[in-house]
């Protein structure tokens, strides 16, 4: 079974903290990271290729640095890392984003599965799956949370839904977008490390991966942002005073007409 | 790329202190632009002198947007039940459509769900689109996405929203994608812009660290998933009349790849959660799985529903079914008491629209307490057997 995961580098995102001085996003030591999503989405794959054998690439689209991330991804089981990487991407809503990664998929060609995680923590969105799923005009299934069965032609897998969940088979290829349920990632083993250190990144531009450049970056979006800003908090604010009990018995006066 | 006129450029830095993205630095007195940029423009909007500007050589704009006309929801139904939010977005759409001076219309795609039409109406679409199919009786992403894409195709709404549900956000960026146009996730406000009426698409982004607000100004649909519970629905009109049309597409396109083998409904907990009127969340604050009871008994004491922030669901002290946040569930109560929730702005994303807040936090500065109705700054485990205790006595007063 031959494997692709799209894999993102993003800034953690639980560490960005806004300075309330300036409403800017305080940046200072935040770390790029491997979206936490797609990380389950490679273990999936990895186990997928333990139990039924074949290959897991790794696929990114981001800037140079984004290598350090695939090099990560190597050291936890992928195979084969590529990293599609040009200054004609900045800019990418999520549309210019599955244009370049359908295009740079062609080029690897030959697939059973592509994995991705559910959405990344930098945008939230959760429309490069399934939309990537549409340019290649394979099935999609969305907040996969286990896979039951998998053959050469199909798999059985759960899907999440708002009120419990779905159970699909789905003829391959296919792609799905994972959530944290699916499984636990394994930590680097030392011989993944080794690997990692000597593997050969594949570095594909927009010409390698024959992009029409109308179709990239900013030029090629469909959405613009037009203003960005910091979130309005509208509390109240009327703090209690006295003893723990009084606090209690001001706060009961005030539910208590709300029961 | 964000251009930089060095001749213009005074190195004032108002730009480095405004780009959200610490993509811009004043160095050797000129501005100078660093990878990290998204070219947002906050900074071009701000510079006093006109040194920056950004270079959109942009797509053409996709033949006459005028062509396109109305604003259409998806009205998500499962199970023979009406999602809530498809009510919420015929609220949000008939503020559109009137401002914009077009009709409101919904699209219900199911099996045996043409009772749920009227209903539709009642609450604000002037036009209903029924395709009343057994292929439809499941999700699955082919189906619903062929045939929302060929009416879109046939009809050419402006706009069309849909609930950020996991079966809107599943197959409407099929739809984006099959009719090449724009998408924005989640939204939590939707505009029309006066100058010439674009839709004005505002989200969070960064786990709520920043919004953005977002256009489509080449294409057509327009096209947003909307955040549960953030809009409001009208309130419901009985005598309303309204067109409802059947239609009946080609089964080839109703052939869906996945097949739904089984549906099961689960996590009673998850859905009462989210219409609960009364919900207690605990945090980091409580410790322990033990620290959870208490805000069971307290949940359980006052008739609601028990929720988590993500540190407490990550330290395994509670499912991620109760996790309230831009990661979880987005919840709308009547009341929320937060215990022992510092408040990082990814947990408030998902709760500050509820209508009282009560924040009980030992850290007089955790940004709890900056949307909270009423706040105590103290020991939850003081505060909450003491609210226990007295709204035990009330109920067996």
């Amino acid at each position: 079974m031959k494997i692709i995961v799209c894999v993102k580098q993003v800034p953690d995102a639980k560490d960005v903290r806004l300075d309330p001085k300036t409403n800017t996003l305080s940046r200072e030591g935040v770390q790029a990271i491997m979206n936490p999503y797609d990380r389950h989405a490679l273990e999936e794959a990895v186990r997928l290729k333990e139990q039924h054998g074949g290959t897991v690439t790794v696929l990114s689209m981001g800037p140079p640095q984004a290598e350090e991330m695939l090099r990560e991804a190597v050291s936890c089981g992928a195979d084969e890392a590529v990293l599609v990487s040009d200054r004609a991407f900045a800019g990418a809503d999520t549309w210019a984003t599955t244009y370049t990664l359908s295009q740079a998929i062609k080029k690897i060609d030959d697939f059973d599965l592509i994995l991705c995680g559910k959405q990344a923590i930098d945008g939230d969105t959760a429309q490069v799956g399934p939309g990537l799923a549409e340019r290649l005009d394979i099935p999609f299934v969305a907040y996969v949370r286990k896979i039951n069965e998998c053959t050469a032609n199909t798999i059985q897998a759960e899907r999440l839904m708002d009120d419990g969940y779905d159970l699909v088979e789905v003829p391959l290829p296919a792609l799905f977008t994972v959530v944290k349920e699916i499984n636990e990632p394994r930590i680097p083993s030392l011989k993944g490390k080794m690997k990692a250190k000597k593997i050969d990144i594949t570095k594909l531009t927009a010409v390698d991966i024959e992009a029409d450049l109308e179709q990239l970056g900013l030029k090629g979006s469909t959405t613009q942002v037009v203003k960005v800003f910091s979130p309005e908090l509208k509390g109240a604010r009327a703090m209690l005073g006295g003893t723990a009990s009084e606090q209690v018995d001001q706060l009961y006066e005030k539910l208590s007409p709300l029961l | 790329m964000l251009q930089i006129d060095i001749e213009a450029c005074i190195g004032c830095g108002v730009c480095e202190s405004t780009c959200t993205f610490g993509a811009i630095k004043v160095e050797g007195g000129v501005a100078v632009v660093g990878d990290t940029c998204t070219l947002c423009g906050s900074c071009v909007d701000v510079c006093e002198v006109g040194a920056l500007s950004i270079e959109r050589e942009e797509k053409a704009t996709q033949g006459n947007l005028a062509d396109w006309s109305g604003v259409w929801v998806y009205a998500e139904c499962r199970h023979g039940r009406l999602a809530p939010v498809a009510l919420e977005l015929l609220g949000a759409g008939r503020k559109l459509a009137e401002k914009r001076g077009v009709s409101l219309s919904a699209v219900l795609l199911g099996s045996k769900i043409e009772s749920m039409a009227e209903e539709l109406v009642a609450y604000g679409a002037d036009k209903v689109f029924v395709v009343d199919d057994p292929a439809l009786a499941s999700f699955t992403d082919d189906a619903y996405g062929n045939a929302l894409s060929a009416l879109a195709k046939q009809h050419r709404p402006e706009i069309i929203l849909a609930g950020a549900t996991a079966i809107g956000r599943s197959f409407i960026p099929r739809v984006a994608t099959t009719l090449a146009t724009g998408l924005t996730a989640d939204c939590t406000d939707l505009a029309i812009r006066d100058e010439d009426g674009a839709l004005l698409q505002t989200r969070p982004a960064f786990g709520g660290n920043i919004m953005a607000t977002i256009i489509c100004p080449h294409t057509r649909p327009q096209i947003s998933t909307v955040r549960p519970l953030v809009m409001k629905p009208l309130p419901i009109d009985a005598g309303r009349k309204g067109e409802i049309i059947t239609v009946n597409l080609d089964q080839s396109l109703l052939k869906p790849r996945v097949k739904v083998l089984e549906s099961v409904v689960e996590d009673l907990d998850r859905v009462n959660l989210s219409e609960a009127d009364i919900v207690v969340a605990g945090g980091r604050g409580l410790e322990n799985e033990k620290g959870f009871a208490m805000i069971r008994e307290l949940a359980d004491v006052l008739g609601g529903a028990v929720a988590a922030s993500r540190a407490a669901v990550d330290s395994g002290w509670i499912p991620y079914p109760h996790q309230v946040g831009q990661t979880g569930k987005t919840v709308a109560p009547k009341i929320y008491i937060a215990c022992g929730i510092s408040g990082a702005i990814q947990h408030l994303v998902g709760m500050q629209s509820a209508d009282t807040i009560i924040a009980i936090n030992r850290d007089a500065d955790a940004p709890i307490f900056d949307v909270a109705t009423y706040g105590i700054v103290g020991d939850v485990f003081e505060i909450v057997p003491k609210l226990i205790a007295k709204f035990k006595d009330r109920k067996s007063a």
